[in-house]
């Protein structure tokens, strides 16, 4: 075109980088309410981190999200769109990487990846070359030809991601990515997730580990029982509801109780777990030379940072892998 | 480059399955391949030709079928049009949601349920339409055929019989949690439909009351319209009330199975 018509500024109330947004948004199933009302924006760009523990509800929040479960109350908006009525078009624009493998083990990893491009109506052949820059992303390119069948749980969890990447999504939803792999494997897909992460891809997940979130996410809500009950960065969450350090102390079994009316004026806080006692304090040294000149003498000791596991236990009273 | 993009429609959905249902019949058509060869041919020569042997042929007694062989081989194709359906609604529909999970996966993408249930049935008619049509090609050379257009018309009419019994039983298997009733499903639902519903028998040999039964059977009208066009003794009026019970039939199936497919993936 030669020429240029006016400008024509339209005036929209969908913000371009609001990549989630949820009010008021309830999900039950029957008489059972799994998600009891949570209020959650996602802006482009970020990684955002549901964290608490199994049945907190993260799981249907996600699938809501997923366009995939209807919301039962509230306003949901993906990428400004209603997933009730835009399900389809939200689907052809994010990635879902769910809990329990979806993958088809009778068939390799490559035909894997290429019959999931083409549910999103890409060409067969940008199929194909996406699917070898997928397998090289995720270290799979000499397993391309291997039956998923014969893959390690690592592997394949590394194969749905670079499934979950196949429409290059604005959005990727990982529900419990590292759930069930060992301590190196979630590593590996730690640093591929971090990676996406810096090249600008807005990240949601689901975790009940708190170090899963305190290394890949820049914002957080701790859910319990259906509601969001803390909302922050990490650094956030930890200096608003927990002391710099802890203290944990061990004594003999069934000697915890008796030990914790001891101490409890040495510490902000102290936290009677079966196993042991977390004194929240300042220094945490400090804590521990005090308990010993007290006489008392616990079987071992540790100090440490608080994490977001102390957040969790302060906010609900309970821990979060049980 | 090219943009992930949500289908125009439901059949433009199932479309995209295409290259999913290929990849997978590719890996599995030798299995399959001997076994619809060889099945249709052991019961003709069994049933047809070994035990007609013994069945004196007349016309009138056999709804004018020349021969047994001539009576069974429309009772046969339409049975096998049948367990052609039973066979890839049951165990496979249960694997793709519960064991593999593989519509977790279609359903997380762009695809509708209903897209889903087009692309699986797509591929039901694709086996039905070869395991029919091997049928038809076994039989010819024994004469079974009055016309060469009643052989077509009896090959293209196996695909409503197909259909009729799948989409209500891929709707049954896709509500259930477990394949336990599926043993039930073929020893009490297949094997005594395919025994009584007038492949190998005419119908008029059963009491009143289990003749009514029989005609009932969706396999009954697919048998005897199938009938009709091998034996080319079509009667009109009896034909349509036969295609509109089998298309009836698979219309209400296919309500059912987007009903309990969307209720099981979509919660």
């Amino acid at each position: 075109m030669s020429e240029r018509g006016p400008r024509v500024r339209t005036v929209s109330t969908v913000d371009a980088d609001s990549m989630i947004h949820a009010s008021g948004v309830r999900k039950s199933f029957g008489s059972f309410e799994a998600v009891r009302g949570i209020d959650v924006d996602v802006r482009r760009g970020e990684a955002f981190g549901f964290l608490g523990p199994n049945g907190a509800g993260k799981s249907s929040t996600m699938r809501m999200v997923a366009a995939v479960s209807p919301v039962s109350a509230g306003t949901l908006r993906i990428l400004g769109m209603d997933p009730a009525t835009d399900g389809p078009r939200i689907r052809a624009r994010i990635g879902v990487c769910p809990q329990e493998d979806t993958l088809d083990t009778e068939l390799t990893v490559r035909e894997n990846l290429y019959i999931y491009g083409r549910y999103f109506g890409l060409p067969r052949r940008e199929v194909r070359e996406r699917v070898d820059e997928l397998l090289e992303f995720v270290q799979l390119t000499e397993k391309a030809g291997a039956m998923v069948e014969d893959l390690s749980g690592g592997m394949k969890r590394r194969l749905t991601i670079a499934r979950s990447l196949i429409n290059r999504p604005e959005v990727l939803l990982l529900d419990e990515p590292t759930t069930g792999l060992d301590p190196q494997a979630r590593h590996v897909v730690w640093d591929r997730l971090f990676r996406l992460r810096q090249q600008g891809v807005t990240l949601v997940l689901t975790s009940h580990y708190m170090d899963e979130v305190e290394q890949l996410c820049s914002r957080l809500v701790v859910m319990d029982k259906g509601v969001i009950v803390a909302e922050g960065s990490p650094l956030g969450l930890i200096g608003e509801h927990s002391t710099r350090e802890v203290a944990e102390l061990r004594f003999a079994v069934g000697e915890n109780e008796a030990a914790a009316s001891k101490v409890e004026d040495l510490a902000d806080r102290v936290e009677v777990l079966p196993d042991r006692l977390l004194l929240y304090t300042a220094d945490g040294e400090e804590t521990v030379a005090r308990v010993h000149e007290r006489g008392l003498e616990p079987v071992a000791t540790l100090v440490r940072r608080s994490t977001l596991e102390d957040v969790f236990l302060r906010l609900t009273g309970r821990t979060l892998v049980d | 480059m090219a943009e992930s993009t949500a289908p125009a429609n439901d059949l433009a959905g199932a479309a995209r399955l295409l290259d999913y249902w290929a990849i997978g019949y590719r890996r599995t058509w030798k299995g399959t391949a001997i076994s619809s060869f060889v099945n249709p041919l052991f019961y003709v020569l069994a049933m047809g030709v070994l035990l007609g042997d013994y069945i004196s042929g007349d016309p009138g007694q056999l709804e004018g079928a020349t021969s047994y062989l001539a009576f069974i081989a429309p009772g046969l194709l339409a049975g096998q049009a049948m367990q052609t359906s039973f066979g890839e609604t049951t165990y496979p529909v249960m694997g793709m949601i519960k064991w593999q999970r593989v519509y977790y996966a279609m359903t997380a993408s762009p695809l509708s349920v209903r897209s889903v249930i087009l692309g699986h049935l797509g591929f039901v008619m694709f086996r039905v339409g070869l395991t029919c049509g091997v049928f038809v090609l076994v039989m010819a050379p024994f004469g079974v055929f009055e016309t060469v257009w009643g052989a077509v018309l009896a090959f293209l009419v196996q695909f409503l019989v197909g259909l009729a019994f799948a989409t209500p039983i891929y709707a049954f298997s896709a509500g259930l949690k477990d394949e336990s009733p599926f043993a039930l499903v073929f020893r009490l639902g297949m094997i005594p439909l395919f025994l009584f519903s007038g492949a190998f028998f005419p119908i008029d040999n059963l009491d009143r009351w289990m003749q009514v039964l029989a005609q009932a059977t969706p396999l009954w009208h697919g048998v005897d319209l199938t009938r009709m066009l091998t034996l080319d003794t079509v009667d009109g009026s009896a034909a349509l009330v036969h295609v509109a019970y089998l298309v009836v039939l698979a219309a209400l199936g296919w309500l059912w199975a987007v009903h309990r497919l969307s209720r099981r993936l979509m919660s």
